[in-house]
């Protein structure tokens, strides 16, 4: 069981999606039944998945078999803490946005279904490829469902978002497909084997000028996905014309792959080109999260502020990531699972009032807390998540990220800041303009609150933000060896004092840190914040 | 001196091509011998001796070296074209079948110069001299200029019919003149001696100019940009099995030849040898370098204003030709491997989308414009899923064939050190989604023709879709099979210099 537990996990939604064609399409209700089950059960079963060895720094739950041997491709899955939270993520998110469509996909429900579990099916396999190729093949994989939900089942110009989702998507991925063409090679060139293995690839020394040319390739691939910021075009359009579930997916699973990429890909396997493209990728990011929060000021659409800040937080991710430092990732990791979390749930709102009022203008909204009492607690709590309240998931998040970009660079860390400061602006003008007020609007007076269902897919959400706000070091735990396994390979800096450091001393303090240290003091030493957990987790970059 | 004629071993080793002439003969016979009312029943000889035909590849399968003096090989190259002819010949007879009902065509003429197509289309493959070849692609040639114009009360047909013929024509002339050319400067029309006379050095402008007459000719053949001209016009105007067998057998036959003539008797000017050009070395990778750039490029740009169904594929099989060319370009094993792979992958995908052009043709429907597809979802949801496959498989998106044909083709290219022309390639398989996606949102999205009548499939149909469907996704998921085959198949191209008769 447990050996094959990641296939189990690939392909419970795909097994659902076959089962559904074969249910006539007059059974409604037999077809949704049918496909909240598998959801439901593509959650569980990948829950085993959370207790994994978190000292162990090899990968968890590996699988291998042949694939395509004339050219070196395996069908090869593995995971680390990294990829578990997101599979985790993914699963849970996928379950959700499935319940949430219940009532709100009237029209060709078998086909949604099927598309919607497909995607999925994509998504966790791109999360848990440790084959290049068959990285790329499910990366590509999630692209069409996508183009269908959005192209079928969404609003507004969905035809023109749809297309355009595509188009830049593939642009970006067919490039990076030839920077992993490129590696293979090279990879031949050196070691005399053809092979598609990832972590073969990260061990690998690149000269600089090719490293520097595959950096821009996957580059192009990832930050479209992410969206950086002149890429970011496509995802006001996709978001705001895609159905509410579709919204939720992209925010919280298909915009982590952009993420994802750097920090499996990019980061280990151009150590030195990452570092040479620091300054471009940080300032695209700062650029982003100011761009995004001032953009999603002037919004009057509801979902289309909710994607501006999705811009703007990605942006703090981004930046995270690229100061390089052991706290900064871990933070940029932990603030992509809280944007999972919070944008998720605040596209799931957005869907909320859309589904009983048919419009998203914020103007035709106002005093909803009247109506919908406990709506309006639950759009609270996510607002409050998105601005970083302490005590709420995304407070961790951007601590550890402003904490860890401060120490490499004060003035990154302060434009970031202005940006969360914006990110409060725009959220609780939003929730002002929406929720408080008098109810001026009839329409509005008559707005039922939330039903069980709608509550149910809120109720996890809500639970995880209050969780990884109050009690994150399970989460940071589970994280160590990921982020320490990166970062002695990128960073010559911190790689070498990681190897020194607590790793010699059993009881490293790393694991019993505080869950929320206090914002008010950021000169405690931050740089061995994230130290291994163990002897076996760094490695001299290039060796084995 | 060896004595000329066959031994009888050579037919042993013939015995594929005997049984598609032998099938050719019983089709023209019971054209003539069945009652009017049994015609139907010529289609199931035709694939039977089709059949026959593949069983009796199986036997030489493996076998490497020549027959009939050196004139025909026997290898896996000429194996695997050869098996790739007769699943597209199967395929379209089976595509043919209702359709000739509609169209109100005897069949037992048509079915016969398919099976004659596709013996041509077997020499082509086994050719390794060049008058072998010559008459290869001449019988495939003929045999096509009748098909297009077969539906005779048609104008398109007839049209088309007289374009592919004099523009054909025309083509073979200027491929005469190569080989010609090649004849004289080494005095002899074996491919093997050609390369091994030219190995010497003797190049110079004449080898130059028979060069280009036979890159012309071929690029005529393949339909590449800027010898494409024909291809929308008769796509357009033949009848829709044939246009899907020109699509796929003679574009394979006409790679087939390419790769013989090239890789087999012009191997040492692959980089140089044929003067300079901008201080450059000129080699023949040249000419398909550009070649390969401007099909891609110029087909996609031209597929995407198309509102005709078959027009649209003619591009697209235009800008197809193109990413092809990226094989014969990188012109190493794995560049061979890959269009093998390429054109194997192409012919399931190729051949799918022009059966749903086949399934929208009925009495009073010509059924080949895009809007034709309008809501087909709904109609013949089976069709419409196959469609879809079909065209994401055109567009090089996983986990269907036609990603794995383009991966292995750019792979190649970066292996060759033409990363230029691999970003080229990828940067137009992403335009060309834009017209093959435009097809999935005229079967999904749009619903003005939702109402009409259902859309009927035959049960013939029916099975062409589900081969294809299969063939597509099965070598999209697990393409094991074929790169081993491919990779067995390339690496024999140019290494069967050994007789397989008793007389050497």
């Amino acid at each position: 069981m447990t050996y094959h537990l990641l296939s189990i996990v690939l392909f419970t939604p795909l097994a659902g999606a076959l089962v559904l064609l074969f249910v006539p399409r007059a059974q409604v209700d037999a077809i949704r039944w049918i496909a909240n089950a598998f959801a439901l059960a593509g959650f569980v079963v990948s829950l085993p998945l959370w207790n994994f060895d978190v000292q162990a720094a090899q990968w968890h739950f590996v699988e291998k078999a042949e694939w395509i041997p004339s050219i070196g491709a395996t069908y090869y899955l593995g995971v680390d803490g990294f990829s578990i939270l997101l599979i985790l993520l993914t699963t849970l998110m996928g379950f959700i946005s499935v319940l949430s469509s219940w009532e709100a996909i009237t029209d060709r429900v078998k086909e949604y279904y099927i598309v919607l579990l497909v995607l999925q099916t994509g998504m966790l396999g791109a999360f848990m490829s440790l084959d290049f190729l068959l990285f790329f093949l499910f990366w590509e994989v999630m692209l069409v469902p996508m183009y269908f939900v959005i192209g079928i089942w969404g609003g507004g110009r969905r035809l023109y978002s749809a297309i355009k989702f595509f188009l830049y998507t593939l642009v970006g991925s067919v490039v990076m497909l030839l920077g992993i063409l490129a590696l293979y090679f090279y990879n031949h060139t050196v070691t005399g084997v053809y092979t598609f293995d990832v972590t073969q690839f990260q061990q690998l020394a690149v000269p600089f000028n090719i490293q520097r040319w595959v950096f821009l390739a996957f580059f192009l691939g990832f930050a479209i996905k992410v969206p950086m910021f002149p890429f970011h075009t496509w995802l006001p359009d996709a978001h705001t014309d895609a159905p509410t579930a579709g919204s939720v997916i992209l925010a919280a699973v298909l915009l982590k792959m952009g993420t994802y990429g750097f920090i499996r890909f990019s980061l280990p396997i151009l150590p030195e080109a990452s570092h040479y493209f620091v300054p471009l990728i940080v300032w695209l990011s700062v650029i982003g999260i100011v761009y995004g929060a001032l953009v999603a000021l002037a919004q009057t659409d509801w979902k289309r502020l909710v994607a501006y800040s999705s811009v703007s937080h990605m942006g703090m991710v981004m930046l995270g990531m690229f100061a390089l430092t052991p706290v900064a990732l871990t933070g940029s990791i932990v603030q992509q699972l809280n944007h999972g979390i919070s944008t998720g749930a605040l596209f799931l709102i957005v869907g909320i009032v859309y589904e009983r009022r048919h419009t998203r203008e914020i103007s035709d909204y106002g005093g909803l807390s009247k109506v919908m009492p406990v709506f309006a607690v639950v759009f609270l709590i996510m607002t409050l998540s998105s601005i970083g309240l302490p005590a709420l998931n995304g407070f961790i998040g951007e601590l550890l990220i402003l904490a860890g970009v401060f120490v490499v660079n004060k003035l990154w860390a302060a434009v970031a800041a202005s940006g969360i400061v914006l990110g409060a602006a725009y959220m609780l003008w939003l929730y002002q303009r929406t929720m408080f007020g008098t109810v001026d609007k009839p329409e509005n007076a008559k707005l039922t609150d939330l039903n069980l269902r709608e509550f149910a897919t809120f109720a996890p959400l809500i639970a995880l933000a209050v969780w990884i706000g109050i009690y994150p070091a399970p989460l940071l735990r589970r994280l160590d060896t990921s982020v320490a396994r990166v970062i002695t390979r990128v960073n010559s800096v911190y790689g070498p004092a990681l190897a020194k450091s607590n790793c010699t001393t059993p009881t490293a303090p790393a694991i019993t840190r505080p869950p929320a240290p206090t914002p008010g003091a950021p000169s405690l030493d931050l740089t061995g914040f994230a130290a291994c957990a163990d002897e076996a987790a760094p490695k001299k970059p290039g060796g084995k | 001196m060896m004595p000329l004629g066959f031994t009888r071993l050579d037919f042993y080793y013939l015995l594929p091509e005997l049984i598609v002439t032998a099938g050719a003969v019983a089709l023209l016979g019971g054209d003539v011998l069945l009652a009017r009312g049994r015609h139907r029943l010529l289609t199931w000889v035709g694939l039977a001796f089709l059949g026959a035909a593949a069983v009796a590849l199986a036997f030489i399968s493996g076998r490497e070296g020549t027959v009939a003096q050196g004139m025909y090989s026997v290898d896996g190259f000429a194996v695997f074209f050869k098996l790739l002819f007769l699943v597209a010949a199967a395929l379209t007879i089976l595509m043919s079948h209702r359709y000739l009902d509609v169209e109100g065509a005897r069949p037992g003429e048509y079915y016969f110069l398919v099976l004659c197509a596709t013996l041509g289309m077997m020499v082509m493959a086994a050719g390794v001299d060049l008058v072998t070849l010559f008459i290869g692609l001449e019988t495939m040639a003929v045999s096509f200029y009748i098909l297009v114009g077969y539906i005779k009360p048609s104008r398109r047909s007839n049209e088309a019919s007289i374009k592919y013929f004099l523009l054909g024509t025309f083509s073979l002339g200027l491929l005469l003149y190569g080989m010609s050319l090649l004849y004289g400067l080494t005095g002899s029309t074996e491919l093997r001696t050609i390369a091994t006379t030219l190995a010497g050095g003797r190049g110079g402008p004449l080898l130059a100019l028979a060069v280009m007459l036979l890159v012309a000719g071929m690029g005529f053949k393949i339909a590449a940009v800027p010898f494409h001209a024909w291809a929308p016009d008769v796509y357009e105007g033949a009848p829709t099995p044939i246009t899907a067998f020109i699509s796929v057998g003679s574009k394979a036959a006409s790679f087939a030849m390419l790769l013989r003539i090239f890789f087999e008797g012009l191997p040492a000017f692959r980089m140089d040898g044929l003067g300079t050009i901008f201080g450059q070395p000129l080699g023949w990778t040249y000419f398909f370098y550009v070649l390969s750039i401007v099909s891609m490029t110029l087909g996609n740009l031209a597929a995407l204003t198309q509102n005709n169904l078959k027009r649209m594929l003619a591009y697209s099989s235009i800008a197809h030709a193109g990413y092809l060319l990226i094989g014969i370009v990188a012109a190493t094993p794995r560049g061979v491997m890959a269009a093998l792979v390429y054109l194997m992958v192409y012919t399931f995908m190729q051949l799918g989308a022009f059966a749903i052009v086949v399934l929208m043709r009925r009495q009073d429907v010509i059924g080949d414009e895009l809007k034709d597809l309008s809501g087909l979802s709904v109609r013949q949801p089976a069709a419409a899923v196959a469609m879809l496959i079909f065209m994401l498989s055109l567009g090089g998106i996983p986990p269907t064939a036609g990603f794995m044909g383009k991966f292995s083709l750019f792979a190649a290219a970066i292996e060759s050190g033409y990363v230029g022309l691999a970003i080229i390639g990828v940067l137009n398989s992403a335009i060309s989604l834009y017209y093959y996606v435009r097809v999935v949102v005229y079967m999904w999205v749009r619903r003005e023709e939702a109402a009409a009548p259902p859309v009927v499939m035959s049960r013939a149909l029916a099975l062409v879709l589900i081969v294809a469907v299969a063939g597509t996704l099965v070598l999209g998921v697990y393409p094991r099979a074929l790169f081993d085959l491919a990779q067995a198949s390339a690496s024999t191209l140019g290494r069967a210099d050994q007789a397989l008769g008793l007389l050497r």
